[in-house]
C-alpha cells in the first residue's frame, strides 16, 4: 500500500517534470517513445513567462532589480508578493504576540483559544467572511462612509493594484494565531537559567528578548519560515474565495493558473507545477540545512 | 557589625508594587486589541447571518439587528442555490461527511500500521523508504493534480466518491506515516523485545500493546485528518464531481451564485455551517489540536 | 575554617516564601560570614535553590530581608545586589563566543572598553580560557562551559558568589577536577561563597560550614567535620555519610557517665559517650557509622565491650568491604578492609567505638 502511494508521488512529480519538456495535449502520452517524439525541450518554459497572465513585467530591462516586484503583475509576482509579505508580518505579528503572551498573562488561555481559532477554519470560510467584510458597497467601506467618514476609502479587492494586499490580511489573519503557538512553544522551552543569568547581568527583558532570546529561537524561526513560505506558495482556496483571480486577473495565482490551464495549455501547466517544485525545493534548503547538518 | 545589630526592618517581603504599571498596560492592550481583531470577523459573521436582507441594505455591517433571525440559517441549509439546484449547504455536508469519514479511517489505518513496521521491524530499504516519505510530504499537490487525474481516470472513478477518498488518503500518508513512526520509535524498545519474549506476534504486539497505548498520537491524527479533509477544496473540485462536492465547494458555489441578488445573510450562515465542524473540534480537543495542525502544517 | 573576626556578609532573616498553601521556606534566619564558603545542602524539594534564589534577587520572599554586606537589599534588582551568579546548565548565551559572555553584562552597564578587556584577560588567565575566547559555547566541553559560567561571575568583581549545582550536569572525573578548581578559587580569592549542592561529597570538601536543609528549614548549620561526628539529629545523621548510619534501636537505663545502651539482650555501657544533652533513661537510637565498628574476629569469648554477631552479607567495594551482621534481629554494617574475609553465617565478636557515636532520643530524634 505504502509502496503504491510513493509510486505515485515519486512517478507522478517525474511525469510532470518530464511531460513539461513536450507538447503534450488533452489526450495525454505515457510511453517512452511518445515522450520522445513529442520532446520540445524548453517551450513550453519559453511560453510561460511570454504569458501575461503568468508574468508580465514591463520593459524589463529598463527597471532595476528591486523594483522588479512593484512593476511586475501576473500570477507569479502575485504569490510572491503574497509570499514575501506574509512571511514577514505573520513572523513578526507571531513572535511580537508570543512575547506578549509570555509575560504572564492572566487569561492566558482565553487569548490563545481566540488567536488560534482562525487556523481551525478552512481557507474557503476565511476568505468568503473577508470578502463580506472588505467589500466596498456594504462592508467596511460602507459602514464607515455611512457612519459620516464619506471620504473614507478602504476598496483594496476592487482594486487591481491593492488586492494581494486585501488577500495578505485574510492570510494573516487566519495564520499569525499557529505562528504564535509555534513560537511561544519555542520561548517557553528556552532554558530558565537564560533568563536568571541575565537578570544577574543586569540585562533589561526587552534585550534579553532581542539579544539573547531571539538568536536561540533560529531553529523554531527555520521551522516556521518553512511551513508559512510553503504554504504561502500554494496559496489558491483564499483567492478564490475571496476575488477568484479578480478584479480581471489580477489576484491570479499559479496554483489556480495551473488548474485553469489543465485543459487548455497542460504543457505550461506542468511547466508551471515544475516551477513550483524547484520553488519549495528552495523553500526546504534551510531547513534540510539545519536538520542534517547537525547530524554530520 | 555583629550579627544581632541586624534587625529585620522594612524592607521585607516582597517589595511593593503599584498594581497598574505602564507595562501591563501595554501588554493587556496590545492583546485585547489583538484579540478584538481575530474575532472581529466572527463578530460579523454572525450578526450578518442574523439580519434580514433588508437590515444589511440599509444597515451598518458593525451594528447587529434589533430583530434577530434564523431565517437566513434555515434558508442556507435547505435552499440556498449552488447555480445548479436549489438544496442549500446540507448536500454539501452529508457529501463532505461521506469524504471525510471514509478519508480519515483508511488513511490512519494504513498509516499507523506502516508506521509501527518502520519503528520495529527495519527492513532494508526502510531509511531510503523513510527519507522519501519526508521529501513526498512538501512535495506541493499541484504537481500531483494532473497524473492524479491520469490516474483515477484510468481506475474509472474519476468523478465519484471514491476518487477523493484516494486522494485524501495518498496525500494523508506521508505525514501520518511520519508521526506514527516517530511516535512509535519513542516508545522503549524494551516493550516490543518483552512481548515478542511473551510470544506475541505483529499482529497482536500492534492491537494489545501498541495501540492501547498510543490514544493520543491517534487523537493527534484524527484531528489532523478531519480539519485537513473537512477545509479542503482543491481535491473536493476536481475530483469529487458534481454530485459529491463537499461542503466547502458547495459554499463557495452558494456565494458565487447570482441567482436572486447578493443575499449576505444567507451567505454568512452558510459560511459559519461550513466553519462549525472543525471549530467544535479546535474547542473540543484543545492542546491536541496544536499538536496536530503542528504535524499538518508540512503537508502538500 | 571560620575566621576568628568575622563580620557577616550576608544575612537573611525570618525569610518566608509560600506558593499558596505551600510553605517552601519557613522564616529562614542565616548569617554567612565574610569570605565564607558556605553549603546548602540537602535533597532536591528542600528548599535549598528557593533560598539560593531569593539572595540572588530572582525569586521575592513573602516575608523576611536579606542584607548583603549589612545593606537591606530585599528590594533591589539582582545586578544591584554585588553577587555572580553560576548555573547547573552553565546558561551560557550560546550565540555568543566565550569572550562576549564574559563581557556581555559589562557592555550592557557600560562599563568603559579598556576596563572591559583588562577584566576579561584575567579572569581568562584566572581559569586559563585563552584559546578559548573566541569559540561558542557549543564547541565547549562541559567541564569547559561551566568554567566559563564561572568566569562570568568573576568578571563582575563582585564579594559574593553564588552557585546552584554548577557541578550536578557534569561526569564523575570532570566534577572531580572542578571541584578542586572551586575550592583553589575559594582560597584565592577569599570571596564570599554560597554554594548548593545535593552532593554530599561536594560539600564536605568545600565547605567552611554546611547548612543541612529539610523541608525549608535548617537542620543544622556547623562545620563539616561536626556535621559528620555530632549530627544534631536523626535526619542529619542519616543524610551525611556514605555508606550511611547504622541506627539501632534500644533503650538507655541510668542516667550520666553511668548510662547504659540496651540493645535486645546486650547491654552497651556509654562512659565513652560525648554527650549534647543530659542522658536520661528511656526509648532511644544508638547512631554508629560502619567505620566505627570493628569487627574482632580471633576473640573467642565476648570481653566487656564485644558483642556477638552472626555474618549476614558480605559487599566488597574495592577498598574496602562493608560486612551487614545480625544482633538477634537488628540488622547493621561494618566497613572492614577487603582482605579479611568472612563467611555467611559465621558468628563474630563486635566493638561500637561509642566515643564517636551518637545518640538520639527516639521520640524527638534529636542528638543527646
Amino acid at each position: 500500500m505504502m509502496l503504491i502511494v510513493l509510486g505515485v508521488f515519486v512517478g507522478g512529480t517525474a511525469w510532470t517534470v518530464l511531460f513539461s519538456f513536450t507538447n503534450i495535449k488533452i489526450v495525454p502520452i505515457f510511453t517512452p517513445s511518445e515522450w520522445i517524439n513529442g520532446f520540445v525541450g524548453t517551450a513550453n518554459y519559453d511560453r510561460l513567462f511570454h504569458t501575461d497572465r503568468w508574468m508580465e513585467c514591463p520593459a524589463l530591462s529598463h527597471i532595476g532589480q528591486a523594483d522588479w516586484q512593484l512593476q511586475c503583475r501576473g500570477a507569479l509576482p502575485n504569490v510572491v508578493t503574497y509570499a514575501v509579505l506574509s512571511i514577514i508580518l505573520s513572523i513578526s505579528i507571531g513572535f511580537l504576540l508570543a512575547v506578549f503572551m509570555d509575560q504572564k498573562v492572566r487569561l492566558e488561555g482565553m487569548f490563545r483559544t481566540i488567536y488560534l481559532y482562525p487556523f481551525a477554519l478552512s481557507f474557503i470560510v476565511t476568505g468568503h467572511v473577508w470578502a463580506w467584510i472588505l467589500s466596498p458597497e456594504y462592508g467596511l467601506q460602507g459602514s464607515i462612509r455611512q457612519l459620516g467618514w464619506t471620504s473614507f476609502s478602504f476598496g483594496w479587492i476592487a482594486d487591481r493594484q491593492m488586492v494581494m494586499y486585501a488577500i495578505v490580511i485574510a492570510g494573516i489573519w487566519q495564520g499569525s494565531g499557529f505562528v504564535m503557538a509555534l513560537m511561544l512553544a519555542g520561548l517557553r522551552g528556552i532554558d530558565d537559567e537564560i533568563w536568571k543569568a541575565a537578570k544577574i547581568d543586569g540585562i533589561s527583558t526587552w534585550r534579553t528578548y532581542l539579544q539573547i532570546v531571539l538568536p536561540m529561537m533560529k531553529p523554531v524561526m527555520v521551522t516556521t519560515f518553512v511551513i508559512v513560505s510553503s504554504g504561502a506558495v500554494r496559496i489558491y482556496d483564499l483567492v478564490v474565495a475571496i476575488t477568484d483571480g479578480g478584479p480581471g486577473i489580477s489576484s491570479d495565482v499559479p496554483t489556480r493558473y495551473i488548474y485553469q490551464n489543465f485543459s487548455a495549455n497542460l504543457g505550461q501547466s506542468l511547466a508551471a507545477s515544475t516551477c513550483m517544485l524547484v520553488a519549495m525545493a528552495f523553500i526546504l534548503i534551510p531547513w534540510i540545512r539545519m536538520e542534517f547538518g547537525k547530524k554530520g | 557589625m555583629s550579627s544581632t545589630s541586624i534587625t529585620p526592618i522594612i524592607p521585607a517581603g516582597k517589595k511593593p508594587k503599584k498594581l497598574i504599571t505602564t507595562e501591563r498596560v501595554v501588554v493587556y492592550s496590545v492583546l485585547t486589541l489583538c484579540a478584538l481583531f481575530f474575532l472581529f470577523p466572527l463578530y460579523i459573521m454572525v450578526i450578518t447571518s442574523l439580519k434580514d436582507i433588508e437590515a444589511i441594505r440599509s444597515g451598518n455591517i458593525f451594528v447587529p439587528t434589533m430583530h434577530p433571525t434564523f431565517t437566513a440559517w434555515g434558508k442556507a441549509w435547505n435552499s440556498a442555490c449552488t447555480g445548479l439546484y436549489c438544496e442549500g449547504i446540507k448536500v454539501g455536508f452529508w457529501n463532505s461527511v461521506r469524504i471525510t469519514g471514509p478519508s480519515v479511517i483508511v488513511s490512519i489505518a494504513v498509516a499507523s500500521i506502516t508506521g509501527y513496521s518502520l519503528a520495529n521491524w527495519p527492513f532494508k530499504f526502510s531509511e531510503v523508504f523513510f527519507t522519501i516519505l519526508l521529501v513526498s510530504s512538501f512535495i506541493p499537490y499541484v504537481v500531483m493534480l494532473y497524473p492524479l487525474v491520469l490516474i483515477t481516470r484510468w481506475l474509472g472513478i474519476f468523478s465519484t466518491l471514491p476518487a477523493v477518498v484516494l486522494v485524501h488518503t495518498i496525500f494523508g500518508l506521508p505525514i501520518l506515516t511520519l508521526l506514527f513512526r516517530n511516535y512509535f520509535s519513542s516508545l522503549p524498545q524494551e516493550l516490543f523485545k518483552a512481548a515478542r519474549v511473551d510470544g506475541a506476534g505483529y499482529w497482536r504486539i500492534f492491537f494489545q500493546v501498541y495501540a492501547p497505548m498510543s490514544v493520543p498520537i491517534f487523537t493527534v491524527a484524527v484531528i489532523l485528518q478531519i480539519t485537513g479533509i473537512w477545509n479542503d477544496f482543491l481535491f473536493g473540485v476536481i475530483y469529487a464531481g458534481p454530485t459529491n462536492y463537499p461542503m466547502t465547494v458547495q459554499l463557495n458555489n452558494i456565494v458565487n451564485s447570482v441567482q436572486g441578488g447578493k443575499e449576505y445573510n444567507v451567505d454568512m450562515a452558510a459560511t459559519i455551517l461550513t466553519g462549525i465542524v472543525p471549530l467544535a473540534i479546535y474547542f473540543f480537543s484543545g492542546k491536541y489540536f496544536v499538536r496536530g495542525i503542528a504535524a499538518g502544517a508540512v503537508k502538500g | 575554617m571560620m575566621k576568628a573576626n568575622s563580620t557577616p556578609s550576608v544575612s537573611v532573616r525570618g525569610l518566608a516564601l509560600s506558593y499558596g498553601a505551600v510553605q517552601v521556606l519557613k522564616a529562614l534566619d542565616l548569617d554567612i560570614m565574610d569570605g565564607e564558603f558556605l553549603v546548602l545542602l540537602g535533597p532536591s524539594g528542600c528548599g535549598k535553590s528557593t533560598l539560593l534564589n531569593c539572595v540572588a534577587g530572582l525569586l521575592e520572599p513573602s516575608d523576611g530581608s536579606v542584607f548583603i554586606k549589612g545593606k537591606n537589599v530585599t528590594w533591589e534588582e539582582p545586578k544591584d545586589r554585588g553577587i555572580g551568579m553560576v548555573f547547573q546548565s552553565y546558561a551560557l548565551y550560546p550565540q555568543m563566543t566565550v569572550e562576549r559572555n564574559l563581557s556581555f553584562g559589562l557592555r550592557v552597564s557600560g562599563l568603559p572598553k579598556e576596563e572591559i578587556e583588562k577584566r576579561v584577560k584575567r579572569v581568562g588567565d584566572m581559569l586559563q580560557l585563552g584559546e578559548l575566547l573566541q569559540r561558542k559555547p557549543s564547541a565547549l566541553s562541559g567541564g569547559q562551559r561551566q568554567r566559563v559560567a564561572i568566569g562570568r561571575a568573576l568578571v563582575r568583581e563582585v564579594d559574593v558568589f553564588l552557585f546552584d549545582e554548577p557541578l550536578s550536569n557534569l561526569d564523575a572525573k570532570l566534577r572531580a577536577e572542578l571541584r578542586v578548581e572551586i575550592k583553589r578559587l575559594h582560597q584565592r580569592l577569599a570571596n564570599t561563597m554560597i554554594y548548593v549542592t545535593h552532593d554530599q561529597i561536594e560539600a564536605m570538601t568545600l565547605a567552611d560550614r554546611i547548612a543541612v536543609m529539610k523541608g525549608g528549614t535548617i537542620q543544622q548549620l556547623d562545620a563539616p567535620q561536626t556535621i559528620y561526628n555530632k549530627p544534631k539529629n536523626l535526619y542529619v545523621a542519616g543524610f551525611i555519610g556514605s555508606p550511611s548510619m547504622n541506627f539501632l534501636k534500644g533503650k538507655i537505663e541510668g542516667s550520666g557517665t553511668k548510662a547504659v545502651f540496651h540493645l535486645g539482650n546486650q547491654k552497651i555501657p556509654l562512659n565513652d559517650y560525648t554527650p549534647d544533652a543530659p542522658i536520661k533513661p528511656g526509648a532511644a537510637v544508638l547512631g554508629v557509622r560502619p567505620e566505627h565498628i570493628q569487627i574482632d574476629m580471633a576473640a573467642t569469648k565476648a570481653t566487656s565491650d564485644a558483642y556477638k554477631a552472626v555474618v549476614d552479607l558480605v559487599e566488597p567495594m574495592g577498598s574496602d568491604s562493608l560486612v551487614w551482621l545480625k544482633i538477634d534481629d537488628t540488622l547493621f554494617s561494618a566497613r572492614v578492609e577487603s582482605n579479611q574475609h568472612f563467611d555467611v553465617g559465621q558468628k563474630v565478636n563486635v566493638r561500637f567505638r561509642i566515643g564517636l557515636a551518637s545518640v538520639f532520643d527516639e521520640a524527638t530524634g534529636d542528638r543527646l
